[in-house]
């Protein structure tokens, strides 16, 4: 900043000019903004709240992991009803009107859940272990509907489950395989093997997340945990950060269209919001050209205060 | 070749570039050591803060990348360097949104100065985008938690096919290398702009800012 007292007298085309050094100005811009960084990482340091793994989550609520892994088994999970692009599912697709571009775009990323998330990972470990082999063997010869009938009685039997030293158990009844399949997959998923399972496809290094996400998603263990790091969507969760620490604040108007009708009644509320974003972008973009929106700063004078001096001194001169 | 000694460069493209350079960014106006007097206002001070910031972010990024993205959660030495990255996000974060709005009432647009304002708010955009995939980079519960629930949004606009917020590989790319090329190659057009237009005047100032540009134009 310039300080007038300073001020040489010259002027160019009428305007008076007074000295200025742009670099003086940016060396100490870059000194105050590195002693503020500075305090703020030594006394408030950053959030780092540890990842929730396919074995945490099994180890705290195998309840949960276990009534999730059925339902992907029965296709009743919601990524098993997703949609483009994971699946043909139709459960989260959103469309206004004809305006359906997440059906457009496709499947690209293919997830077979009863198989991705369950019975792959169970087949691996049966390669040494006939009798889980039979188990698998005696499920897929079933018929749809018979599979059907199982994973509907076990679901239910499930809201009554009981935990002892991390196994489920449920009252006696019909399920067929299922409850071994799934206590094997549990023990798996308690000693750390699942995430690797779940992870690995052909190839030896991983960077792709998606399946052990979209299963963890699918389960409710996640959520509790985001409810009480307030990062829930009904909790203007997308501009929070874990603790007590500014998140992404400066998603405060993408998240409020989030907590007001009709974008939190509708069922194509996301694209709803990404629209009326990309539209109030494209008017912040051609603010310059468009009538009223450009003459706003005129009608609220900020810009009296800000060239105050400038004005007062086009008073004085004018007197 | 054809030509008169006095005229070895006509039909240069290197001579032709430079002397446009030279008539639309003079050294008085890219380094300037006089400027209006109304330049006196603490807002001026915004953008310049949040470029240094944006330094900041920079070169703290530069040392995490360096390490590898699981290095800050291991070492108290990489939590300091993820301290001082969130941090200066912030900083820059909080500088770039006053300088938009002060620039906004300023309506700094004026006398030619669209490109300026147009390619600042591109600017913004996009750093909300890398701030976005920085988030997602993490490797930790908020990067988590983001990641499943931003899906939605992004594969209801159908680009999910592409922009996979679950693929940490590709955030962590575009985080690291491509989103930050692009919000420093605008934030220089940015200051090129800047520097050829000079700064604003004053609404109902009625003069021509006073940039050596300008005065030859006439």
């Amino acid at each position: 900043m310039i300080s007038e007292r300073s001020a040489g007298q010259a002027s160019q085309q009428g305007v008076r000019t007074i000295p200025y050094d742009l670099l003086k100005e940016i060396a100490i811009a870059m000194v105050a903004s590195l002693v503020v960084i500075l305090a703020l990482a030594i006394f408030l340091s950053s959030p780092d709240v540890p990842s929730v793994t396919i074995q945490s989550w099994a180890q705290a609520d195998p309840v949960d992991f276990t009534t999730t892994a059925n339902d992907e088994l029965a296709g009743q999970s919601v990524t098993a009803n997703y949609g483009p692009p994971y699946n043909h599912g139709t459960g989260s697709v959103q469309s206004i009107g004809p305006f359906s571009p997440q059906s457009w775009a496709g499947v690209h990323a293919n997830v077979d859940q009863p198989h991705d998330f369950v019975i792959n990972p169970l087949k691996r470990a049966a390669s040494n272990d006939t009798q889980l082999g039979g188990v698998i063997k005696t499920y897929e010869a079933a018929s749809a509907d018979q599979q059907g009938k199982w994973h509907d009685a076990y679901a239910t039997a499930l809201k009554d489950a009981t935990v002892a030293n991390g196994a489920v158990t449920v009252a006696n009844g019909d399920y067929g395989p299922v409850p071994v399949m799934l206590a094997v997959l549990v023990q798996l998923a308690q000693a750390g093997a699942l995430d690797g399972l779940l992870l690995s496809s052909d190839h030896f290094y991983q960077t792709d997340y998606t399946k052990p996400l979209l299963f963890i998603n699918d389960g409710g263990y996640v959520s509790g945990i985001a409810h009480d790091q307030h990062l829930t969507g009904n909790q203007w969760g997308m501009m929070n950060e874990t603790g007590l620490y500014p998140g992404q604040t400066w998603l405060w108007l993408y998240t409020l269209w989030y907590q007001i009708p009709p974008f939190n009644q509708v069922s194509y509320g996301d694209l709803l919001v990404v629209l009326v974003m990309a539209l109030l972008t494209l008017l912040l973009v051609l603010v310059p050209f468009i009538p009223g929106l450009r003459d706003i700063p005129r009608w609220i004078p900020v810009y009296r205060l800000i060239w105050r001096r400038f004005y007062a001194e086009t008073k004085r001169t004018s007197a | 070749m054809k030509g008169r000694v006095g005229d070895e460069s006509t039909g240069s493209w290197t001579a032709a570039a430079r002397r446009q350079l030279e008539r639309r960014l003079p050294w008085e106006n890219l380094l300037p050591d006089r400027q209006p007097f109304y330049v006196g206002s603490w807002v001026y001070v915004f953008g310049v803060v949040t470029i240094a910031a944006l330094v900041w972010v920079v070169l703290s990024g530069v040392v995490l990348a360096a390490f590898g993205p699981q290095w800050w959660h291991l070492s108290s030495v990489g939590r300091f360097f993820n301290s001082l990255h969130f941090w200066s996000v912030q900083v820059f974060f909080v500088f770039m949104v006053l300088h938009l709005w002060g620039q906004y009432f300023m309506a700094s647009w004026r006398e030619g100065r669209a490109p300026t304002w147009m390619i600042g708010v591109v600017t913004f955009a996009i750093s909300i985008v890398a701030a976005f995939t920085g988030y997602l980079s993490q490797q930790n519960f908020d990067a988590q938690y983001i990641a499943m629930n931003a899906k939605d949004a992004v594969n209801s606009t159908g680009v999910g096919w592409f922009f996979n917020v679950l693929n940490f590989g590709q955030m962590y790319g575009l985080h690291v290398m491509l989103l930050p090329i692009a919000i420093i190659a605008l934030v220089f057009l940015h200051i090129v702009q800047v520097r050829m237009k000079g700064v604003v005047p004053p609404i109902g100032h009625g003069a021509k800012p006073a940039v050596r540009w300008d005065l030859r134009k006439k």
